[in-house]
């Protein structure tokens, strides 16, 4: 028999709030061998076998405190080497630029922009969409991947979002959802996943994600 | 394939249990809340919010524990409203694993209240809540104005203009509840949802007066809500929420099934 490793799953803390539901979520699929950290040490974020990018709130304030907490070497670093998952305002803060706030440069992971819905976003009918996107909508899984695995095609997950990213190189969208366009919530690089959507608050398909995440290699 | 309308069974909470008045009397014990919110997550609640209407602010750790308790093992989107007043009560339920607040009295008597918490916490977790009655008598234009106090204290707002004020502040959401209607089982006041969901850019839910399933398809199709609250029909057993969601879709409205 082979020896069983503890696996360490940091969730990093840049302190812009709420991260119970995530760290909860984690540990509600993690089995013993995986110990769940909230933290906001670059070393133990190094040391993690696997990092979690939150985002909650506004761009300029997420990023703004990345940078504060002298946590951008690391999260470049985890990017760089091990299975790494952002979500939410995690994924638009992998962008190049985001237009909230007037404009917000991003940590430039995956090339492109954060986009506003606009406050007058309507339905291909022409009928009247309510922004934030806010609730159940069907994720189109559009390339096959790990973090896919055990999750139909379509699922609803919950979203809560304003602006949607647009990325440069298409053959990095993992998944599209339709909201009067059909535009990208899931992005794939190497060891690198992002979604738009809270895995946290989805329920059994969102569960199924983080612990596809926790058993995850890093290999596309 | 799009994004699905919303049904979120509300719970009532004083001290640590769910309970249900009808027009604030008659108070029913309906249980053990964690019991309550597993029970409804696992009948396909897309959300769920606890009223916190315990009187006393001691007791108000009551409703921390409780919050804690269910965030640990609901995987949904939690709102937490009643007594929500200062920022430090914003932090404490967020931290407690709540994604959304509902600011109701505090935000009729100190609207900035809602633009310091938005700008705060981000307008995705300030949920407005906001209590109506309709004022116009009957051949006169449609109106309807916010009340304080469990609908007994006018406050001469209009409630569409107030709606729209709050967005402007920073709302990320409406919760629109017609005090008329409250606990009567009568159905939506579907004139009013209408009008605020037409007048603002934000999801509005609807509440107060479902007493069966089909209010809640009319809140959607004629009160053009974009979700559905309820909360007796489903804690005395009336109906599930899969039931309710089934008819729902039936009546040609898109859920998460």
């Amino acid at each position: 028999m082979s020896e069983i490793k503890k696996s360490t799953v940091a969730v990093i803390d840049y302190g812009m709030g709420n991260l119970h539901s995530v760290a909860k979520a984690l540990e509600h699929v993690a089995d013993d061998n995986i110990t769940v950290v909230v933290t906001s040490d670059p070393a133990v974020i190094d040391a993690a076998d696997r990092v979690l990018l939150p985002g909650v709130g506004a761009i300029r304030d997420c990023v703004g405190e990345m940078y504060n907490a002298g946590l951008v070497p690391s999260i470049r670093k985890a990017m760089a080497e091990k299975p790494f998952l952002a979500i939410c305002v995690g994924i638009q803060a992998l962008m190049s630029h985001s237009e909230e706030s007037k404009g917000v440069d991003c940590l430039n992971h995956f090339q492109g922009n954060a986009l506003f819905f606009g406050e007058k976003h309507k339905d291909y009918d022409g009928s009247k969409l309510k922004v934030p996107h806010m609730g159940w909508n069907q994720v189109k899984q559009t390339i096959k991947h790990p973090l896919w695995a055990n999750i139909p095609d379509n699922a609803r997950f919950y979203f809560v979002h304003s602006f949607y990213v647009v990325p440069e190189n298409k053959e990095e969208i993992a998944g599209t959802c339709d909201y009067g366009l059909n535009f990208c919530v899931a992005l794939a690089r190497d060891n690198v996943f992002a979604v738009q959507f809270h895995p946290e608050k989805s329920h059994k398909d969102g569960l199924q994600l983080y612990k596809n995440f926790i058993q995850w290699d890093g290999k596309p | 394939m799009g994004l699905a309308k919303r049904i979120i069974p509300c719970l009532d909470v004083d001290n640590g249990r769910v309970v249900k008045g009808v027009q604030f009397l008659d108070i029913r014990d309906a249980g053990d809340p964690v019991e309550v919110a597993k029970r409804y997550d696992e009948q396909g609640a897309d959300e769920i919010t606890f009223l916190d209407i315990t009187a006393s602010s001691d007791d108000r750790a009551t409703t921390v524990h409780m919050v804690e308790a269910i965030a640990s093992q609901v995987f949904i989107p939690l709102t937490v409203g009643g007594g929500i007043r200062t920022c430090e009560d914003i932090r404490r339920m967020l931290n407690a694993g709540a994604d959304k607040v509902g600011i109701n009295t505090a935000a009729v008597f100190n609207p900035e209240f809602v633009r310091e918490a938005a700008e705060r916490f981000g307008s995705q977790c300030i949920v407005v809540a906001i209590d109506a009655k309709k004022v116009s008598a009957e051949g006169e234009v449609d109106k309807w104005e916010i009340f304080t106090h469990g609908g007994r204290k006018p406050t001469g707002l209009d409630a569409v203009e107030w709606a729209k004020k709050m967005v402007e502040y920073g709302a990320g959401e409406i919760l629109l509840t017609s005090m008329d209607r409250d606990g009567t089982k009568n159905g939506f006041d579907l004139g009013v949802t209408r009008a605020i969901s037409e007048a603002v850019h934000v999801p509005v839910i609807a509440s107060g007066g479902v007493g069966n399933l089909d209010h809640l398809v009319d809140g959607v199709i004629k009160g053009k809500a974009d979700a559905v609250l309820a909360a007796s029909i489903f804690h005395f057993g009336e109906y599930t929420v899969q039931e309710a969601k089934q008819r729902m879709t039936d009546a040609g409205i898109e859920m998460r099934l």
